[in-house]
């Protein structure tokens, strides 16, 4: 195998990254309703930089999970994170496509 | 979720194995279940049918809440002859989401005139397999009416659990072929997995028909298979 990980493979980039001695957090879209851009499943890895790979939405939301990624990097404390445009922060960092996601972000320790 | 997690997830990955990562929300300890193995019982509805859909969500199991996430290979078709109906499947194919190889050694056949960016091997297939392996996320289908070509890929993709086995050729022509395989020693079930004459029964004609009716049976294979691995590939 390559040692050069597929920068659309999330799963991939992680591990490169963590074995590289990154630090690194996983985000995972959870749960959607409505028209939702990313499915259940879908990734983006972040490391304690802000660089990042991958995605849980179609760049809506992005920016505020890795502000929330940094921190779960630094406390090691995972957390679920919700977006919507029902949500109070939609006008900042809401779906543009109407849906709600529900987005789960954890340390890859060890 | 541990480094090695994440390492088991991607293993089962590059090996083209199906894995299900059951997430306990609360304290983000997670686990992952290779498709195969034997599940813990209070999960075991879960995780197969996060296996048979291929769809991951969230599921409240004894007043926990668990996030399932399933990572499939992504499945693909082997064509065994460069033939015309090869020739609209793989524009089929690629229309569905299937990766597509086609595998012929008749060069007059398989030429990239014919073919385009398909992946195109003019090749034996007994010379090309051991080095490209059939699996349980392949489908096979053998379309060159040729023993001498055919016989080869279709035991082959038997014994590998390819999720779907078909063989073109009129009823005639399947049954000297069970006879063949029979005499080589090829259990009577594995025989009974190939579906011949190929294709859904749609009353296709023209070889885009017959492709159609190819890729609407393997599409049925693929979302009805059973995912325990306890009946080969395919049912």
């Amino acid at each position: 195998m390559s040692k050069e990980p597929n920068i659309l493979d999330p799963l991939e980039v992680a591990e490169t990254w963590c074995s590289d001695g990154r630090k690194v957090a996983l985000a995972t879209v959870i749960e959607t309703w409505g028209s939702a851009p990313r499915p259940i499943g879908s990734h983006l890895v972040i490391d304690e930089e802000g660089n990042f790979q991958g995605s849980v939405s179609g760049g809506c939301v992005e920016g505020a999970v890795i502000a929330e990624a940094m921190e779960i990097i630094d406390s090691g404390t995972p957390k679920i994170l919700e977006f919507g445009v029902a949500d109070e922060t939609a006008w900042r960092v809401g779906l543009s496509c109407g849906g709600r996601i529900r987005v789960y972000v954890e340390r890859i320790d060890g | 979720m541990k480094s090695s997690t994440l390492q088991a997830i991607n293993a089962a990955r590059a090996a083209r194995r199906a894995a299900v990562v059951v997430t306990d929300l609360s304290d983000g300890a997670s686990e992952v279940f290779l498709e195969g193995a034997s599940f813990p019982p209070e999960w075991d509805n879960l995780i197969v049918e996060a296996l048979r859909s291929g769809r991951a969500g969230v599921a409240a199991v004894e007043g926990r809440s668990l996030f399932v996430n399933v990572h499939l290979p992504p499945p693909r078709i082997v064509a065994i002859g460069a033939v015309h109906i090869s020739q609209a499947l793989a524009e089929l194919a690629a229309v569905a989401g299937f990766d597509m190889t086609i595998i012929d050694p008749r060069t007059a056949f398989a030429t990239a005139e014919r073919f385009g960016a398909i992946e195109l091997l003019a090749e034996w297939p007994e010379d090309i397999l051991p080095s490209r392996p059939l699996d349980r996320y392949t489908a096979l289908a053998a379309l060159t009416h040729d023993p001498k070509i055919d016989d080869y890929p279709i035991r082959a993709a038997l014994e590998a659990g390819c999720f779907y086995v078909g063989a073109l050729g009129s009823r005639k022509t399947h049954a000297a072929r069970v006879e063949r395989l029979e005499q080589a020693g090829v259990p009577a079930d594995a025989i009974g997995r190939i579906k011949a004459p190929i294709g859904l029964n749609i009353g296709a004609a023209s070889p885009a028909e017959i492709a159609i009716a190819i890729l609407a049976e393997i599409i049925e294979s693929l979302r009805r298979r059973d995912p325990s691995g306890r009946e080969g590939g395919a049912k």
